[in-house]
């Protein structure tokens, strides 16, 4: 034991631990009984205790394993006075199962990826899947992850719930499958994962500094992935594109705060490490014997963009070419549309507008910002100030972010001298 | 579904703008009533001259009384609304967060309570 500390350190110390273990401590309480409620409610017994505990004896040596030790304690505490409303033998089975985990130690299992996958199981509803595994491996509360997907509350702690009840009622396993299944289950861990970074990464401007910046957990959560499926070409190519994406953060805003578009982007702002790191992973990834998919192709049009850390010009073909593969794969509106914005730097103005208007009906398109401010920008090139006056109006409405507003209207502005946009 | 998007901003704020910036607050709004419009999902929309306009009135014992000022002085009051027909609260959500109101003020999302509904 560490000399005991000040209940700060102490709540520092429970704090780190919970971070970085939690994931961990809840797929090893809930791997057999698949209580996952159950052993978070267990799990967060123990911090609290360790709270109480440790400013007065000190931090454990091991505070993982006290937090496990604890939690496991609690959890059978639960289980005995739930054995009224719970089928006697497979109260008895759970308690057998939880006491049989001790012969684990002393090597803490990881069976969080077995948790990731058991999160985005198909028999759980697909916008549950990210918000499921920042509360279950991430420790996230359920007011945060609402606020984060814009949901109310009540309603996503009513689906997180569900999802809970369903992985112990229907006995979804925490195993990580293997051969063909893994790689259709995989997907759905990734696209959750890039889901929890969209999310985090559309809020930019990171005002609240107490809220755990859910981009940094979502990469987080891509490098468990990566370093445990080292062969998977698309978690790979997953970590790449949101290194990419993180490695152009801060340069999104210029020093008033003012939203700053990526073809403006100063290269000397981008974090080389990361970017780096990005394309080192990309190699990894075209090394590996997987077939590519949405992620590589998502990272390596990025990796294009970033080569204008060395050189001025862009490869706009190579960009649209990804973009054409993107397209073939996925039939995304989004990389369509992404398809003809490469296409105007490529092809010309004249030929992204026929790529664009040929997404024009696309219902999924009729309320993504992105459309309009693209459609917008096009059309002003192309000399229809009216039209794109219109464009810019839609995209203007659309937008959530204040600083990007701004941006739009003043590119709207510049349409109509004179007037407000 | 129908929900009333309450704006709860500070009326104060809005009046520390610059012209300029007033101007562009004002085509925010502008902008966000053709996007609500387009989407079709607009059934009505307005907003509400500051509380120090606001009156009230009740039945006191039987007698009227009226008074100067809103029912609860706050520093952020009720500055305008839009009332939307979408499929469900999530959504309903997703408008509120896109409007400038979000960014200045509080946005309150209430379902409307149709007469006859239980």
């Amino acid at each position: 034991m560490e000399s005991p500390g000040s209940a700060e350190a102490a709540a520092r110390a429970a704090e780190a631990a919970a971070r970085r273990s939690y994931g961990k401590l809840i797929a090893v309480l809930a791997a057999r009984t698949r209580d996952v409620a159950g052993a978070e409610d267990a799990l967060s017994d123990a911090l609290a205790i360790a709270l109480t505990e440790w400013p007065e004896r000190g931090v454990p040596d091991a505070p993982e394993a006290w937090l496990l030790t604890v939690a496991r304690r609690k959890f059978i505490d639960a289980l005995r006075r739930r054995r009224h409303d719970e089928d006697a033998a497979a109260h008895l089975q759970w308690l057998a199962d939880l006491t049989a985990d001790d012969d684990d130690a002393p090597a803490l299992p990881d069976r969080r990826l077995g948790l990731l996958f058991a999160c985005a199981h198909p028999g759980i509803p697909r916008d549950v899947h990210a918000p499921l595994m920042m509360q279950v491996v991430l420790g996230f509360d359920a007011a945060a992850i609402a606020s984060a997907f814009l949901v109310a509350p009540a309603t996503m702690a009513q689906r997180l719930v569900r999802a809970k009840t369903k992985i112990r009622q229907a006995a979804i396993g925490f195993e990580v499958p293997s051969g063909d299944a893994l790689r259709d289950r995989l997907d759905a861990v990734l696209d959750a994962i890039y889901a929890a970074y969209a999310e985090g990464w559309s809020d930019p401007e990171g005002v609240d500094a107490r809220r755990r910046n859910l981009a940094d957990e979502a990469i987080w959560l891509g490098r468990l992935v990566a370093s445990l499926l080292p062969d998977e070409g698309e978690a790979l190519g997953l970590l790449a594109l949101m290194l990419h994406a993180q490695a152009r953060r801060d340069a999104r805003r210029d020093a008033a705060g003012d939203f700053v578009p990526l073809s403006e982007q100063d290269p000397a702002r981008w974090d080389d490490a990361l970017i780096d790191e990005a394309e080192a992973l990309l190699r990894q990834a075209n090394a590996s014997s997987s077939p590519s998919g949405r992620f590589q192709i998502e990272a390596a049009v990025q990796s294009a963009h970033a080569v204008r850390r060395h050189t001025d010009g862009v490869y706009w073909r190579a960009i649209e070419g990804l973009y054409d593969a993107l397209c073939a794969l996925t039939a995304s509106p989004v990389a369509a549309l992404n398809r003809a914005v490469a296409i105007a730097q490529s092809r010309g103005t004249a030929e992204a507008l026929v790529a664009l208007d040929a997404l024009a009906d696309d219902a999924r398109l009729q309320q993504y910002q992105p459309y309009w401010a693209a459609r917008a920008e096009l059309l002003t090139r192309h000399g229809d100030a009216d039209g794109a006056w219109h464009a810019y109006q839609q995209a203007i409405g659309l937008e959530r972010e204040p600083s990007v507003r701004r941006h739009l209207q003043q590119r709207a502005a510049r349409l109509r001298p004179g007037a407000a946009a | 579904m129908e929900y009333m998007l309450m704006i709860y901003s500070d009326p104060e704020g809005w009046a520390k703008l610059t012209p300029a910036q007033a101007a562009e607050g004002l085509a925010a709004y502008g902008a966000y009533h053709e996007a609500l419009q387009k989407a079709g999902v607009l059934k009505n929309s307005n907003r509400l001259r500051p509380g120090n306009t606001a009156t009230t009135v009740r039945l006191k014992s039987g007698k009227t009384q009226v008074l100067d000022g809103p029912f609860i002085e706050t520093r952020e009051q009720l500055g305008g609304y839009f009332l939307i027909d979408v499929p469900d609260l999530d959504s309903a959500l997703s408008w509120a967060a896109r409007c400038p109101g979000a960014a200045h003020g509080v946005m309150e999302v209430r379902p409307v309570w149709p007469m006859g509904e239980p």
